[in-house]
């Protein structure tokens, strides 16, 4: 058989087998993906997984059914004989070919991903001065929170309320959140799921995130930095909730800790404890 | 060259011991760990901690013991006496161990002959892997439930952070070591490495690198895993002295290794052997030498900076006293994404050398695999922020380390363009080295497409540091380094004992292996998706139906190296049936050699006059011309 038959059979099996499973995954497969459609943030990533897998499924298939093909048809069917084949070193038309495609695709996932982040941040840390802040930011101040990372809590103080931290993380619907992740100790990372937000805390700095909420919703918060022993027991649940839900909570808040907040130190971007050191 | 003497008469086993060997090392290791320790405690006494967990424990004792006791190993192993004949005006000299005969001694003693220093490289890193291994299998095993029932959380983290230090130290070096030590100056037509005692001084100080890890299970253990990160290192009991001695030798071990490669390749090539007929395995190692020598060095300065803050009370990592936890993490992919790369490079190669042989074609595309392998190695110092993507640290980078990071499966295209270039219309046999390089093709691009998802920084966000960025990873060095590690095996390791495997177990290993493995890893990239982070002792009840299922799966892998075990044991020690010269009929010219090879490797130096895949061309001999022809 002619290489061009060859050729010609590979192109049918990945054109059939890439028109059958590219909308399984991007339709069946895709929407299932996380973190879900809690937030503006996780929809966005479930956007970016739906489009990455869709372009990822013709191009694994391609390799596979190659792989497969060649296996089958190029195999030596007389395993006593040793006989070479086609001394063949190369065909410029089809490196050609490759690199134009792989480029072409590589620089539009990058040039794809840099929008998608550039638009609302994603979700993920983004330093003391974001640069990916969301339309709704701008704005309007959106409510701002401090996430504060210590082994192995996480705690949240408000400044817009008085500087109270509570123990268990509830926002409000419909909103645009600040996050201001921080760490007392050592490198943690917030990670919530269904809100689709995960920054590292490090001590000492301020790393801001922005999450949109949508409809209430129940989320599970995990630390995904290890940062000592009982790190695999670092997690919470928090609450998406209405606004008026969330106003009672926070009033109720801020009245039971109340002596708490008055010894608290000020509210600040990063606070710096007496580090526990080793010894000598 | 000087004569080789053979002593006949063999003195009694106390006599042979007293020398300069590895019983003469570990004394001098013990020894040299006590003084060192003593000193340590002598002038440190007052810089004890007095309070929490470590107290009156001494970290400068613990850092001068360890460095006691492996200039006492080196010692005891000979390393120091060239050096020493060398300031006391004696001439230079290179054979004094080589001569050693066929003894089964040389393999415990500094030998300069790279084929006893690869076979160390092959038992040694074996050893520690399946340490390594065992490692993953008590992880494994704690990980049934989801709530703590056989471990304590210390005691599973510091498993945690072995199997990760272990496989990603240790096996760094685990084809460069064994394989690229063997194969290199055979394939490039030289007697020997161009710094044999260095080649030798790697292997001794990997292990000793090896069994300083080990220490730390007497030291309390370590809660940080492979990575270290600080200020947690910095707040770690003295296991973690354990952590920085180790990767600290390991990085040295690498430099070095790294350096007499590079050399070694561009130097001591045999008249012939151009760069444009160099076989695409010694492209590979080379491109990873380079990785190995420029990256290492930020590990050591990272480590050393870490043993600094917790000895002499500096404050690099300590924030508030003008330290920073970032400094760590960037210094440490800094060294830490190249490394990855170290780990993949030569499996390049091997899949790359092995398919012609056995499609019985020219390897495809050559420049193209070359211009591969390098832009792969250069572009790995242009990609670590990609580990730092939701630290917070130059975020408006995050763009660029998204398209770098994203560029470099360019060059790994080509890697696989040229490997299925080179099936195409092949006669491809399936031997075991075959499957194995097959399955690196799976595997890997499972690898690759996971790692598409983790580059891009959305998708990254959920994804970043969950069970899915593990399976990423597993799936690229288990299933590209570990695949291509055991087809270099079974190809090579004929050639280098003399004798044949088993390949009906070797068949069973493959097979098993193959399945258990996408069986273990593939469910993992699920669990990440559900949102289990990395690292955790207990995870939620709702995920232990797929942790049990990996578990299980996992178990079986474990089983799957013990049937490779056994055909070890059974084809080289037991049975011991003689392997053909050339059984692949491959055109590379260490095969044109004979089996074992001698100890000068070459009668004459050979002459080359193609590159080693004439494969369908008249004439159908090898492309060595030696000896006749050959210059001395």
């Amino acid at each position: 058989m002619s290489g061009r038959q060859h050729f010609r059979r590979i192109v049918i099996l990945w054109l059939v087998s890439s028109i059958i499973l590219t909308p399984i995954v991007v339709f069946v497969l895709a929407p299932g993906m996380p973190p879900g459609n809690g937030t503006v943030e996780a929809s966005g990533q479930v956007t970016d997984n739906t489009v990455l897998l869709g372009l990822a499924t013709p191009v694994a298939l391609a390799v596979l059914v190659y792989f497969g093909y060649a296996c089958w048809a190029f195999r030596e069917r007389d395993s006593d004989a040793v006989v070479d084949g086609p001394p063949i070193r190369g065909n410029a038309t089809v490196q050609t070919w490759w690199l134009a495609v792989t480029t072409l695709i590589v620089l539009f996932l990058a040039v794809f991903g840099s929008v998608e982040l550039l638009k609302d941040g994603s979700g993920g840390g983004q330093g003391p001065n974001p640069i990916a802040t969301p339309a709704a930011a701008k704005a309007t101040p959106p409510l701002q929170v401090q996430v504060i990372a210590q082994q192995w809590q996480f705690t949240y103080r408000w400044p817009g309320y008085g500087g109270v931290e509570t123990q268990h993380l509830e926002l409000p619907a419909n909103t645009t959140v600040e996050l201001h992740v921080t760490s007392l100790d050592v490198i943690h990372s917030f990670w919530a799921y269904q809100l689709g937000v995960k920054a590292d805390a490090n001590p000492g700095e301020d790393n801001i995130a922005y999450v949109t909420t949508k409809a209430p919703l129940t989320f599970n918060i995990h630390c995904a930095e290890l940062c000592g022993v009982w790190h695999g027991y670092m997690f919470d649940t928090g609450y998406v909730v209405n606004k008026p839900q969330f106003a009672s909570w926070i009033a109720t808040q801020r009245v039971k800790y109340a002596p708490a907040t008055k010894r608290l130190v000020p509210y600040s971007k990063t606070y710096f404890p007496e580090p526990q050191r080793r010894g000598g | 060259m000087s004569t080789i003497a053979m002593t006949t008469d063999r003195p009694p086993v106390w006599r042979r011991l007293i020398g300069f060997n590895l019983f003469m090392g570990i004394i001098g290791a013990i020894v040299g760990y006590l003084v060192g320790y003593w000193i340590g405690g002598r002038f440190t006494g007052a810089n004890i901690a007095y309070y929490g967990p470590e107290a009156g424990q001494n970290d400068i004792a613990i850092f001068l013991g360890y460095f006691g006791g492996v200039v006492g190993f080196m010692g005891g192993l000979g390393f120091l006496n060239y050096p020493i004949s060398r300031l006391l005006g004696h001439p230079p000299t290179l054979a004094e161990h080589e001569s050693e005969g066929e003894g089964i001694g040389r393999y415990f003693r500094l030998c300069t002959d790279h084929k006893v220093v690869a076979m160390q490289y092959l038992v040694g890193i074996g050893v520690f892997f399946f340490i390594g291994g065992l490692n993953a299998m008590l992880i494994r095993t704690e990980l049934l439930q989801p709530n703590t029932h056989v471990f304590g959380a210390n005691q599973y983290l510091t498993l945690v952070g072995m199997h990760g230090s272990m496989m990603m130290g240790m096996m760094t070096s685990g084809i460069l070591g064994p394989f690229a030590n063997w194969v290199v100056p055979l394939m490039i037509g030289s007697r020997r490495m161009a710094f044999p005692r260095i080649e030798s001084f790697t292997f001794w100080l990997l292990m000793a690198a090896g069994v300083v890890l080990i220490t730390t299970i007497f030291l309390g253990g370590f809660q940080t895993g492979w990575t270290g990160y600080q200020p947690l290192g910095d707040q770690n009991t003295a296991g973690y002295d354990a952590y920085i001695g180790f990767f600290a030798l390991v990085g040295v071990s690498m430099c070095l290794l790294g350096f007499n490669l590079i050399v070694t390749i561009i130097t001591m090539r045999a008249p012939g052997m151009t760069w444009s007929r160099l076989p695409i395995f010694v492209w590979a190692v080379l491109a990873t030498a380079w990785l190995m020598a420029l990256a290492a060095p930020m590990l050591i300065a990272a480590l050393l900076m870490g043993a600094m803050d917790r000895t002499i009370q500096t404050a690099f990592y300590v924030p508030g006293q003008g330290g920073s936890s970032y400094l760590f993490q960037n210094l440490f992919w800094v060294f830490g994404h190249p490394e990855v790369y170290i780990v993949a490079l030569p499996g390049f190669g091997i899949v790359l050398e092995l398919f012609p042989v056995f499609a019985r074609k020219p390897l495809w595309g050559y420049r193209l695999a070359v211009a591969g392998m390098l832009g792969v190695a250069l572009l790995s110092f242009f990609v670590w922020q990609h580990h730092l993507f939701v630290s917070g640290i130059n975020a408006d980078l995050r763009p660029f380390y998204m398209l770098s990071t994203e560029l470099i499966s360019l060059p790994t295209g080509f890697t696989f363009l040229c490997a299925m270039g080179t099936l195409w219309r092949g006669r491809i046999r399936f031997t075991v080295p075959m499957l194995f390089c097959l399955a690196w093709a799976f595997n890997f691009l499972w690898g690759g497409i996971s790692g598409v998802l983790l580059s891009d920084v959305p998708s990254d966000v959920t994804t970043h540091g969950s069970f899915f960025s593990m399976a990423h990873f597993h799936y690229t060095i288990m299933g590209g380094l570990v695949f291509t590690f055991f087809a270099a095996i079974y190809y090579w390791v004929p050639k280098m004992t003399g004798f044949k495997f088993n390949e009906r177990l070797a068949k069973i290993h493959f097979w098993s292996m193959f399945i258990a493995f996408n069986s273990t890893f593939a469910p993992l990239f699920a669990l990440g998706f559900l949102g289990m982070p990395r690292r955790v002792v207990t995870y939620p009840t709702n995920l232990q139906g797929l942790n049990d299922w990996v578990s299980v799966s996992a178990f079986v892998l474990g089983l799957s190296m013990l049937v490779f075990l056994y055909n070890v044991v059974w084809s080289l020690v037991i049975k011991r049936e003689p392997s053909e010269a050339n059984p692949w009929h491959s055109k590379s010219a260490e095969w044109q050699l004979p089996t074992p090879v001698p100890v000068y490797d070459f009668e004459r130096i050979p002459v080359f006059d193609a590159d080693p895949y004439p494969y369908g061309v008249e004439p159908t001999g090898p492309p060595v011309v030696a000896p006749a022809g050959g210059v001395a």
